[in-house]
């Protein structure tokens, strides 16, 4: 069905290749633009930027969340930072730099010209941010001001104290403010998409979902524009917001649409541990902590001491002994994996022993406990609220929880998926991050996106399309919506005997422990094995009380769970796959002697896109491999030694 | 720890609401406030009964979704911060909690504890905002703002949304929600163009929804989660007066 996957990569020049492609992509005239209605999905950082951008431009668009506004889509709870390569530092940092250490942390599993064009709008984003009246942190001269991260060697992170996510968001929210309010946007709040519409082979619509009222309701558009996120709530629990979902780009998967490397997940090292079994959630502690703290663990297993009466000869500080130069600023995937084997060796601390200390106190005892609490007094803050701890006193507990997923609806150079008119842009496609993502690069890709990528690369499409937009009476409308008013039936009939999050909790708790940290091929055969029995199970036993036309929580999160109790068999068909070890994906077979990530270039640098066949066991999918061509930098072990 | 619970219940807008009486038993003190309402939730989808309807979201305080008023209080009783961010350890064991949602005229109920917010949202649309198209920004750092300044606008920018400042005035103001986004704009160099139409029309927005005016009660600021100072109410009716004298003016 599918050929070769054709990534639309421009000829030329590393550094030319963006520029030269906008020189000579097709355009969409001004009187033209009005006649377009373009559907978002998502009005996060990407969903967002989007919107607004596209509407800035003359589009007519629609923009829909499940949220109750935009405001709230999770891109809100980003932290730490967003880098450019502004090099205000003068520290050395280069377009060049970015780009290189971008695909360096992602393990050189990520596109050359992707990340290139990433770190080439970097720049861009930060001064429209500025514009927008984004409030970042600045000197006292009044210029801005900068912070390390994870990863790098140079300072290019820019920051809006501990809340970046927050205050960029709100700088694309009041954009789409204006867009709604100048009538170019159609704002769609607490509505989510349960199905994608093609006709003809083209992506032309969506059927939704009312989450206020239940209403089913078809919209047909001349191109789909999914925004919707990272599937990381596969693993129930994760940094990211209750709601967070795959049932987007699911729906689109099973529509044709390939899914790129879903293996690739990223496990955050500085998260609060878990701390009892109704735990709904796991709240990150920025990363941004690890410059001024520093990871240990008691040297001796089962060490019950209280930590302030281990004495320092006892205490293994286990990043700075094994990554001299890059000690407590090792990239995510090397930090988790590291508190994991410490953990595993029983020397994890804490009431599970699931932990390993985070600790201040060089840090306070070098510029004052003033200071620290000006750097960082939020985060301790929220540490205190949901421990009970006080972290000046007493080091912080932390331990790796899910936070990010690299893999997502494959896309080419234009952020088009292989479905025709269907685009993916922000955490929801795969493009940019590799096996693994660098802190603060996160909100530069969603942003990149979409005020400075979508907005050139969708005319090239749209160009073509003029008039072919059908109405909502269509027939494939009148399908998408029967299948889906058949699935609410089918769920809200089955009055079985286990609630909706006990599935979820159940098949979290299987991936953490097969597919999580670290993967070895007889424990994903064992989880492929076991996630369609459970599969099975919910659809016989889930009890969704309710019915359909009105508000529904239960019925929300059983339409979501049954979506990721499919998506969870397709991340460890992936990972089975995927025989190596690269970034966040780690392949207890595949290691170097002292316990890195071995990669095999020769027979895995390239991108895995899933195509469906059905579920599970009756058709796998069927796999459609993109070779990475590096022309310009050279494949090597990473080292932060 | 135990509890003894009683929550709003209404069906929809149209249906009268009544207060319903549930336990909650065996609850750890680390568990969080919504925790426990998940924990009373399973126990009535397993009697069959129709799991109590809430609001919530990123369970951080952040993206201002949760929206309770517990034992009359917005938010809860651990201030700053938002319902998410309670923890059942700020209660006495065998303690009785009365939880209710956001109570304002212009938040109509949905349905048990959730409410309509929308209408801040279109307080933003009249205005809080800086027209600021993509692609023309100047350089970023070719503007000076002094650390001062900025830090004031991150201060006012800090506003979550959730609403809990309407929720808690008795006269169901949002004057400190309107007043965090025209004074965050207002003290930023590139808020200025628009500074004397933007607080007009949000001001304007915000009556139209059927805000109530400020009387100085500061319920807003004892419940906001994100610490935004009623301080900046007076700065809003400061702008208001201007922007009023300028645009009778005629400038």
């Amino acid at each position: 069905m599918i050929g070769s996957l054709d990534s639309k990569i421009p000829s030329g020049p590393l550094a030319d290749k963006w520029a030269n492609h906008k020189d000579h992509s097709r355009l969409v005239s001004p009187n033209n633009r009005r006649k377009f209605e373009i559907i978002v999905v998502g009005s996060g950082l990407a969903g967002g930027s989007a919107a607004a951008t596209l509407g800035e431009l003359g589009y007519h668009v629609k923009c829909f969340c499940y949220q109750d506004s935009p405001r709230r889509a999770h891109s809100i709870a980003a932290q730490g930072g967003i880098n450019a390569a502004k090099n205000y530092q003068n520290d050395g940092d280069s377009v060049f730099r970015l780009f290189y250490d971008t695909i360096k942390g992602g393990d050189f599993r990520s596109r050359e010209a992707n990340v290139y064009r990433l770190a080439e709008v970097s720049n861009l984003i930060i001064d429209h941010c500025v514009e927008q009246g984004v409030p970042f942190a600045r000197e006292y001269g009044g210029l801005l001001a900068n912070r390390s991260f994870g990863g790098a060697q140079v300072s290019r992170t820019f920051y809006a104290r501990g809340q970046t996510g927050q205050q960029l968001l709100l700088g694309a929210y009041q954009a789409l403010c204006r867009q709604i309010a100048a009538g170019n946007v159609e704002m769609f709040p607490q509505t989510e998409m349960l199905d994608l519409v093609l006709i003809d082979g083209h992506a032309k619509g969506i059927v939704t979902r009312s989450l206020v009222s239940g209403r089913i309701e078809s919209h047909s558009g001349d191109a789909v524009v999914l925004a919707t996120g990272g599937y990381g709530n596969v693993f129930y629990l994760s940094t990211n917001a209750r709601g967070c979902n795959v049932t987007a780009t699911y729906r689109a998967y099973k529509k044709g649409a390939l899914f790129a490397n879903p293996c690739y997940t990223q496990i955050h090292p500085t998260c609060i541990p878990v701390s009892g079994e109704n735990q709904s959630k796991l709240t990150l502690m920025s990363e941004s902590l690890r410059n001024d703290g520093r990871v240990w663990v008691p040297k001796k297993p089962d060490d019950k001491r209280p930590p302030s009466q281990i004495p320092e000869a006892e205490r293994d500080y286990y990043l700075e002994r094994k990554y001299p130069s890059f000690g407590n600023l090792a990239p995510r995937d090397i930090s988790s994996r590291s508190a994991k084997e410490v953990c595993d060796e029983g020397r994890g601390v804490g009431e599970s022993g699931r932990g390993v200390y985070l600790d201040f106190a060089d840090a306070i005892a070098r510029v004052g406990e003033n200071t620290i609490r000006e750097r960082y007094g939020n985060l301790f803050h929220i540490y205190e609220k949901i421990t009970g701890e006080n972290a000046y006193e007493r080091p912080m507990r932390i331990y790796p929880a899910v936070h990010y997923t690299m893999g997502g609806l494959w896309v080419d150079y234009n952020l088009m998926s292989n479905v025709p008119g269907l685009h993916v842009i922000g955490e929801a496609n795969f493009s940019d991050h590799g096996a693994n993502r660098l802190g603060a690069s996160a909100l530069m890709q969603g942003l990149a996106d979409g005020y400075f990528v979508l907005p050139y690369t969708l005319p090239a499409y749209l160009a073509g399309q003029i008039g072919k937009r059908p109405a909502t009476d269509h027939p494939e409308f009148r399908k998408a919506e029967s299948d889906v008013q058949a699935r609410t039936r089918k769920l809200l009939a089955i009055n079985g005997k286990r609630s909706v999050d006990s599935f979820h909790r159940e098949l979290g708790l299987l991936l953490w422990d097969k597919c999580g940290m670290a993967r070895n091929a007889a424990g994903l055969s064992e989880a492929l094995a076991r996630i369609p029995a459970l599969r099975e199970e919910f659809w016989r036993d889930v009890r969704v009380p309710g019915d359909g036309e009105e508000f529904n929580q239960s019925l929300e999160r059983a339409g979501r769970v049954a979506d990721f109790l499919e998506f969870a068999e397709l991340m460890c068909t992936d990972a089975l796959s995927r025989d190596e070890s690269c970034g966040g994906h780690f392949r207890e077979e595949h290691q170097t002697p002292d316990g890195e990530a071995l990669r095999d270039d020769e027979h895995f640098a390239d991108v895995f896109a899933w195509e469906y066949q059905g579920n599970g066991s009756v058709a796998p999918p069927k796999l459609h491999r993109e070779p990475l061509v590096f022309e310009t930098v050279e494949l090597t072990q990473r080292s932060y030694k | 720890m135990r509890f003894k619970l009683k929550v709003w219940r209404q069906k929809d807008p149209k249906a009268k609401g009544k207060l319903v009486e549930y336990e909650a038993i065996g609850v750890s003190p680390n568990t969080s406030f919504l925790e426990m309402l998940d924990v009373v939730n399973e126990g009535l989808v397993a009697r069959g009964e129709e799991p109590i309807a809430f609001d919530s979201d990123c369970r951080e305080g952040i993206c201002g979704t949760c929206s309770l008023t517990i034992n009359g209080e917005a938010h809860g009783p651990d201030h700053p911060g938002a319902a998410c961010e309670v923890y059942m350890r700020r209660f006495k064991d065998g303690a009785t909690i009365v939880v209710e949602p956001f109570r304002a005229k212009p938040f109509p109920l949905i349905k048990d504890l959730v409410v309509d917010r929308s209408a801040l949202d279109r307080i933003v649309q009249a205005g809080g905002f800086v027209a600021a198209r993509a692609g023309s920004a100047p350089e970023a750092n070719s503007t000076l703002i002094p650390k001062h300044r900025a830090d004031r606008a991150m201060e006012a920018a800090a506003c979550i949304g959730c609403g809990a400042c309407a929720a808690a005035c008795p006269n169901a103001s949002a004057m400190l929600f309107t007043a965090a986004k025209v004074s965050h704009l207002a003290f930023l160099p590139q808020g200025q163009p628009e500074r004397t139409s933007r607080v007009l029309k949000m001001v304007t927005a915000m009556d139209a929804e059927g805000f109530g005016n400020c009387t100085n009660t500061y319920e807003c600021e004892a419940v906001c989660p994100a610490e935004i100072s009623a301080s900046l109410i007076a700065k809003l009716n400061r702008e208001y007066v201007i922007a009023s004298l300028r645009r009778n003016a005629g400038e």
